[in-house]
């Protein structure tokens, strides 16, 4: 019973008498709480908003397929600067049938050539995407199908007119009609719409994913493009563990077949979904890191000016100090009740300005095209840092209450 | 910090006196001007003693109470507080001193504003190690509240009371501690007669009972009924007498019923 009151109850009591002291003060406790409310509603809005971000950037990424390698002609990283002695840099056909074929790690392949056109269909006319495909490509980009079916092998090797339509473009031709067995004419050429593709939204460079239609890549070679090189070859690996090793492999595979010299670069690039999450992730990762030390330097200002306010509390109370030693107080129950006074202060500027941080990010979601996420950690960093200024910034003046000698402070004025 | 009863040249313990002042002195420096408030005072109070000091204004009756009550430190000489040297006692060891040992009336109250007559009466017991348990400081404040007549007073602050009624605030949290010493300075010095009365006779109860009490008071009435007088002046005692017809404060009380009575009815 009385081992409660001691660890529990007394405390409990000396917190009382703290707030009583904070109630009689309201405003100032509020400006004073500000401090802090401030500080922490910024660092958890900040974390939020740079963990919603890369939350969304991350999904981005994840959306672009599972596994996914993308090899595209010409070599990215010097520059565009061709690195082969005037040979063309280009991808075949060929080049994505050996990369199924002799690479185990690789499941599935898909060369990818595109262009723009106008599509007519229903009467209406739309400038899209026209991306020719193997039929592979949704299962690489993991890709739903709103209806109908993705065309197939079959249709690829007759070079079928058959067309699968993005939900926006369907949206622009047809309006609410199914456009499943409608016709579409891509130059003039009538293509059937055998499918249509769930809604992705924007992609990683912004573009409306949903803007497009997909043909088999024969067709859209012969038909629509006329050319003989491809742009890129989507290939989904494996495994997540296998992508390194499928790279490599890759690499090797590539510059043989286009004969390059050891002491040349590689005349094709490629994109590793798994690095540019990796990158994205820590890349975003730093900037909320940044957002978030940013928002604790005000927290370290509503720290001091806890500091200050308790400087004059302590002044202003030097008589209610004197009083409490006269009749028998330790220092160490004048440090507690001065301590507790500040941790109260600044968890109460916690907890407010946490309800606050939370709220800003509840605003914030209602005009960015991405919702904050507020972290638990976040706001338990932020509770432990504001009692960390509690009793950072009130142990100085509380020391100072509790070495006041009790004569000089009862004659105090 | 007690002394060993064993020990073969310790005196036996009810010899040794509560309070011993050896030539103490306290000297206030103001600027260049120096202040002899206290001046080598020899004073001896003995266990069950129950003193007055007396004096003008300014002749250093509080800042020797101070000394006493170890809220402040000689200047000069030494002050045993039960045969220990207060000079050696360190902050913590004298703040429990003042918690358990001493109960004290400050001229000027000292009670906590804003905070109930019930609160200010409880605090003394907040701070007492071993721990009292929360029952029991409301009940024993209850009854020392009760006990100099302010049982009705529970909830009000000090601002909303009268001078008397502060006093007596300080009175009941002098002595909720149930203190060995009970020093008081000019503890009626806001009362009527009747309650001044009243508080004398509970002193003189406390001090039946075994308490030690050394009072300030400018009235020779009140001195009367304490056993013995010191009287100060200029910082000096310059006497120190016993009391010969030491007053008690019930047969005054019913004197005094005695007289209001007659006037009521004349
Ligand atoms: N803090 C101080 N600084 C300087 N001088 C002081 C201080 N406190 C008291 N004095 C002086 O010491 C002398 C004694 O003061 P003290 O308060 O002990 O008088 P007192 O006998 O209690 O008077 P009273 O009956 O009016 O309460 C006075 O001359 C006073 O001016
Ligand atoms: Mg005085």
């Amino acid at each position: 019973m009385l081992l409660f009151q001691a660890l529990i109850l007394r405390p409990l009591l000396t917190a009382m008498i703290a707030l009583r002291a904070l109630r009689r003060n309201k405003l100032r406790s509020t400006l004073t709480a500000l401090g802090i409310i401030i500080g922490v509603a910024s660092v958890v809005a900040m974390v939020a908003v740079g963990n919603g971000a890369q939350a969304r950037i991350e999904s981005q990424v994840s959306a672009l397929g599972q596994n996914l390698l993308m090899v595209f002609a010409g070599n990215r990283r010097s520059g565009g600067v061709n690195s082969g002695g005037g040979s063309a840099s280009v991808l075949t056909l060929a080049d994505a049938a050996a990369l199924a074929r002799e690479i185990p790690d690789v499941a599935a392949a898909s060369p990818e050539v595109t262009t723009t056109v106008q599509a007519i269909a229903n009467g209406r006319n739309w400038s899209t995407t026209v991306a020719g495909e193997s039929e592979d490509y949704l299962k690489i980009r993991d890709w739903k199908l709103a209806g109908g079916s993705m065309f197939t092998e079959r249709e690829i090797r007759g070079s079928a007119k058959v067309a699968v339509i993005g939900s926006k473009t369907a949206h622009e031709l047809f309006g609410p009609l199914n456009p499943i067995g409608q016709t579409v004419r891509l130059k003039n050429i009538p293509f059937v719409i055998i499918g249509l593709l769930a809604s992705k939204g924007a992609g990683m460079g912004g573009q409306d994913q949903d803007d497009r239609i997909i043909v088999p890549f024969t067709t859209a070679m012969k038909r629509l493009t006329g050319e003989k090189y491809i742009r890129l070859i989507s290939l989904q690996v494996v495994s997540a563990d296998r992508m390194a090793a499928a790279q490599q492999q890759i690499v090797s595979l590539l510059r043989q077949r286009h004969r390059i010299p050891p002491e040349h670069g590689d005349d094709f690039s490629i994109l590793n979904q798994k690095e540019i999450a990796d990158t994205v992730g820590s890349i975003s990762g730093i900037i909320t890191m940044m957002l978030g030390s940013i928002a604790g330097m005000s927290l370290v200002v509503g720290g001091i000016g806890i500091m200050n306010i308790m400087l004059v509390s302590v002044t202003e109370r030097t008589r209610e100090i004197g009083i409490r030693v006269a009749i028998g107080a330790q220092g160490s129950d004048i440090l507690l009740q001065f301590l507790i006074e500040s941790i109260t202060l600044s968890l109460l500027g916690g907890l407010l300005g946490v309800l606050l941080g939370v709220g800003i990010s509840k605003g914030i979601s209602l005009f960015a095209d991405f919702t904050p996420v507020v972290s638990t950690g976040s706001v338990l960093l932020a509770f432990g840092v504001s009692f960390a200024i509690g009793v950072f910034f009130g142990f100085y003046p509380a020391r100072k209450a509790a070495a006041l000698d009790p004569i000089d402070a009862l004659r105090y004025e | 910090m007690s002394i060993n009863p064993n020990h073969p040249q310790a005196p036996p313990l009810a010899q040794i006196p509560v309070i011993r002042l050896e030539s103490a002195a306290k000297v206030y420096r103001t600027g260049d001007v120096e202040v002899h408030a206290v001046r080598h005072v020899d004073l001896e109070v003995q266990r069950g003693e129950f003193v007055a000091v007396m004096g003008a204004s300014g002749s250093g009756k509080s800042t020797l109470m101070n000394i006493v009550g170890c809220l402040d430190k000689p200047t000069g000489g030494r002050y045993l507080l039960d045969g220990v040297n207060v000079a050696d006692l360190s902050r913590r060891h004298l703040a429990r001193l003042r918690n358990h040992k001493l109960g004290f009336v400050f001229q000027s109250f000292n009670l906590l504003a804003r905070t109930t007559a019930l609160e200010n009466v409880e605090l003394p017991m907040f701070y007492s190690k071993p721990l009292i348990s929360l029952r029991t400081q409301r009940r024993r404040a209850k009854e020392a509240l009760e006990r100099v007549g302010l049982g009705d007073r529970l909830g009000h602050r000090p601002s909303q009371l009268s001078g008397g009624q502060q006093q007596r605030i300080a009175i009941a949290r002098a002595i909720v501690n149930q203190p060995e010493l009970l020093l008081a300075d000019e503890p009626t010095g806001n009362l009527d007669t009747r309650t001044s009365i009243e508080i004398m006779g509970f002193f003189q109860e406390l001090n039946d009972a075994g308490i030690t009490i050394v009072m300030v008071t400018h009235e020779l009435d009140i001195a009367s009924y304490c056993k013995r007088i010191v009287v100060m002046r200029d910082g000096e005692v310059i006497s120190d007498t016993i009391n010969p017809d030491r007053r008690l404060a019930a047969t005054e009380r019913a004197t005094l019923d005695h007289a209001e009575k007659q006037a009521k009815l004349a």
